[in-house]
């Protein structure tokens, strides 16, 4: 079986539509740019303040002024744009970024996300997700099922929540989730795996989804 | 707008002093400025940063070096020194969403009496803070943020202090340069004046204190 993380950036990846403005967190979402389709072309905004960046074209070809919000070298498109980080922040914040893809700790059956602390024992800080959640367009959170055998998809998140803002996507090497009002929707599930597997991988309810699909990757 | 040397512009920074650093994970860092506030071991400060980088670069050496007392920051997760220093109590930790520390930094240096902002709005970080409906929408009061001095980074400069930033480079460094008692910005070259176009320029002359060139 292939590498969860790499199951679930294939499937993310199908998500992309051509001419979209998307924001890849770190971790898996990273992971995202190697399996966009060849048929679309997206442009990639990071919160230190670029639309157009690109992955590193060759080793050697570092620039020190020139990284992702991860602090790791990168390209820039012909036709880039570099800007502060008010104006990053106003793009995202203000509506004007497509789509967002997330790691994530807990999403619960509400669709609220929680990624930027677990209290007493890792307190990252939330740098953009925040932001991220609240204003762009679309919300993916891209993160693997379980954690140590401990179901990610919950109830109720125990984690303090990044937003209020219900996502749109959850991606997992298990199943597609779709928040909805009425609950969590499960559209796809993964050719590896049975319903059981998931339902018992899950502590949130799943509403099966009518036309439950295999996932594609 | 003066030339300085490194070791008296820093020599300007009392101990106890807050302090804004422009940078994204040390792109874009005032490097040469970091490293002489280490070397005269100015202590007690209080940072206003973006984050607390890593252990060996821009912002994280501070922290390592025990001179900051307090940060107000985005993100620590990449200096494990942050998370430490915090837990031992030596250092408070302020974290602020990215967009909203920098708006509040915005608002300090612009005239502002605060932004309001739905990031966080029902989280744990709205906990005390007013909240308003706007248009059916709910918002959470923000209010701005000073420093009595601004390090900062940019590519080049010339002698009015007019100021361009390079690629990512930027960052929170231009924002900052607004809301500071004194400005102090490190640069790469220094140019005679009328070298840089108007439209060229990011940040106006006017806003700058004191250069100092990098090392």
């Amino acid at each position: 079986m292939m590498d969860p993380k790499f199951i679930i950036a294939k499937r993310v990846a199908k998500e992309l539509k051509n001419g979209q403005l998307v924001n890849l967190g770190i971790g898996i979402p990273t992971l995202v740019v190697d399996y966009i389709p060849k048929d679309i072309k997206v442009l990639f905004q990071s919160e230190n303040g670029i639309i157009g960046m690109s992955p590193l074209p060759e080793e050697g070809l570092e620039h020190p002024d020139l990284t992702n919000a991860g602090a790791n070298y990168v390209g820039a498109i012909p036709g880039a744009a570099c800007f502060d980080s008010a104006l990053s922040f106003g793009i995202i914040r203000g509506g004007h970024l497509d789509l967002t893809v997330l790691g994530g700790l807990q999403v619960d059956e509400e669709g609220h996300l929680a990624n930027w602390m677990v209290p007493g024992k890792m307190i990252p800080g939330m740098g953009g997700a925040m932001d991220l959640v609240t204003g762009a367009k679309r919300v993916i959170v891209a993160m693997t099922h379980t954690t140590k055998g401990e179901p990610k998809i919950v109830k109720r998140c125990t984690l303090p929540l990044t937003s209020i803002r219900r996502v749109d996507l959850i991606v997992t090497e298990m199943a597609v989730i779709e928040p909805s009002k009425e609950g969590l929707i499960l559209k796809e599930i993964s050719p590896e795996v049975t319903l059981e597997d998931v339902l018992k991988s899950t502590e949130a309810s799943l509403i099966i989804s009518k036309d439950l699909k295999v996932m594609e990757v | 707008m003066r030339l300085l040397n490194v070791e008296e512009a820093i020599k300007m920074i009392p101990d106890g002093a807050i302090v804004m650093i422009g940078g994204f994970l040390g792109v874009g860092s005032p490097n040469t400025l970091i490293d002489e506030i280490i070397k005269q071991k100015r202590s007690n400060l209080t940072i206003i940063a973006n984050d607390t980088a890593f252990p060996d670069k821009g912002v994280g050496k501070i922290i390592v070096n025990k001179l900051a007392k307090k940060v107000i920051v985005s993100h620590i997760g990449t200096n494990p020194e942050t998370q430490k220093q915090m837990i031992e109590r030596f250092l408070e930790v302020e974290l602020v969403p990215q967009g909203t520390l920098v708006e509040k930094i915005r608002a300090g240096g612009l005239g502002l009496g605060g932004i309001l902002t739905p990031t966080g709005v029902g989280t744990i970080i709205a906990e005390g803070k007013q909240i308003m409906n706007i248009e059916g929408k709910d918002y959470m009061l923000e209010l701005p943020l000073k420093a009595d001095f601004a390090i900062i980074k940019a590519k080049r400069s010339d002698c009015n202090g007019n100021l361009v930033y390079s690629l990512t480079a930027r960052n929170f460094n231009p924002i900052m340069a607004t809301a500071a008692s004194t400005v102090i910005a490190e640069v790469e070259e220094i140019l005679p004046v009328g070298t840089i176009s108007p439209d060229e320029v990011h940040t106006p002359g006017i806003f700058i204190d004191y250069i100092v060139k990098s090392r």
